[in-house]
């Protein structure tokens, strides 16, 4: 739905629900695909890449924000990213004092949130034009839906390639690993596949509205 | 050859370790600009440019912040020196060689969101390497991403020709390429292995 640049908008659910489901990150946009695909050979990689990512999301564009009328138009890009990876720099030693386990599996990626062109696209298109609530909500209604997608893929991903979810055995002995799945094809099959569904979704609603229409008229 | 050789780095970096295929960094731009082989191989030496000067300025930065023991600065110190390193090789390009740089256009700007030239930076650093380590690590990792993103338009050129379902138009059928070109890369992984 369009909106004029500079026009605040009420908050409301649908400031939630829309990063959620209508403008989900990866799977409408497909934004910030680097860690959607690197780190969900597990759910659990997954869930704590989709809430670091949601925490860097909502601070930064909190700061954003708050700093929206006193950032020079001109140097305001640098400004942002300079503001994600104080946060990416807060956020990577805190989960390596958390877990260090953790933290190894995630490897570089953390740090490689500063460039997610989600949390930049986010500060550009809307934290630098809204105050403060309406940002809060939305970057967490779009960091929300970047966690759904993640686990999407690595649920599938970890059922399929391991035989496992969050570390439990769900199949007896006799199941035969995909290990292809967790291995780096996996993600891109995965990710292809989630994509061919949303898009069926998509195109079949179109149809409905459009037969719909017509039976209107026609009657 | 081991492990260190300078050669090996480069192999690993272009081929085994493809940096888009192997390791899913610079899937952005891999999906926006791989419809067309020209811009594709524009957008390649572009990187493959930028992340020569990253990298060099990046192992001077690094040498500094451990020198002040400030090593916690280093995310914010690489990613301001990559967005002005962008800056300063557009300008200079426009300056001497406007050709190159009607060529490139648009995609020198976009690389600063390019997480594969942030990724040699750091990779550079966790793995320690020399100087001229560094150097050939990322121009083996550009050449890796161009070959990458060439094949890519070259499979994408091939398929405006093909019948595809309407369902799986776009970025589904472009995942699915990518998946089976990843698959392809993995037979490499077997030159890596002997070395760890």
């Amino acid at each position: 739905m369009p909106r004029l640049p500079n026009e605040t908008e009420p908050v409301t659910l649908d400031t939630f629900l829309r990063g959620l489901w209508q403008e989900n990150p990866v799977f409408v946009m497909l934004l910030g695909m680097c860690p959607v695909l690197a780190v969900t050979n597990s759910a659990i990689n997954a869930l704590a890449m989709g809430l670091a990512s949601t925490f860097v999301l909502v601070m930064s564009n909190s700061l954003v924000s708050l700093m929206r009328n006193f950032i020079p138009k001109q140097v305001r890009i640098a400004t942002y990213i300079i503001i994600i990876a104080t946060f990416v720099t807060m956020v990577d030693y805190t989960i390596q004092a958390i877990s260090l386990e953790l933290y190894n599996a995630l490897g570089a990626f953390i740090q490689l949130i500063v460039v997610n062109c989600m949390i930049l696209g986010r500060a550009e298109a809307y934290a630098s034009k809204q105050p403060l609530w309406p940002t809060i909500i939305n970057g967490l209604g779009i960091g929300a839906g970047f966690t759904f997608a993640l686990l999407c893929l690595g649920v599938v991903r970890e059922i399929l390639g391991a035989g496992q979810l969050f570390g439990i055995d769900l199949f007896g002995d006799s199941f035969q690993p995909w290990v292809v799945m967790i291995l780096p094809p996996g993600g891109f099959f995965v990710l292809g596949a989630w994509l061919l569904i949303f898009a069926w979704f998509r195109e079949r609603k179109q149809r409905l509205s459009k037969l719909q229409e017509v039976t209107q008229h026609g009657g | 050859m081991a492990a260190d050789s300078l050669f090996f780095i480069f192999l690993n970096a272009a081929i085994v370790n493809n940096f888009v295929l192997a390791m899913f960094l610079g899937i952005c731009p891999f999906l926006g600009v791989s419809a067309k082989k020209e811009t594709a191989w524009n957008m390649g030496l572009a990187v493959i440019f930028v992340m020569l000067v990253s990298s060099i300025s990046a192992y001077g930065i690094n040498a500094m912040l451990v020198r002040f023991d400030i090593e916690y600065l280093r995310l914010i110190s690489y990613i301001a020196v990559i967005a002005s390193a962008v800056q300063l090789v557009e300008m200079t390009m426009k300056k001497f060689s406007p050709t190159l740089f009607r060529a490139l256009g648009i995609f020198l700007p976009l690389i600063t969101t390019n997480c594969a030239i942030l990724g040699v930076a750091l990779f550079q650093t966790s793995r320690e390497y020399s100087f001229l380590q560094s150097v050939v690590f990322s121009l083996g990792a550009g050449v890796g991403f161009t070959i990458a993103l060439m094949l890519m338009a070259g499979l994408r050129q091939q398929l405006e020709l093909a019948r595809v379902p309407s369902v799986s138009q776009g970025a589904a059928m472009t995942m699915m390429l990518a998946g089976l070109l990843s698959l392809a890369f993995m037979g490499f992984a077997g030159l890596g292995a002997q070395h760890g």
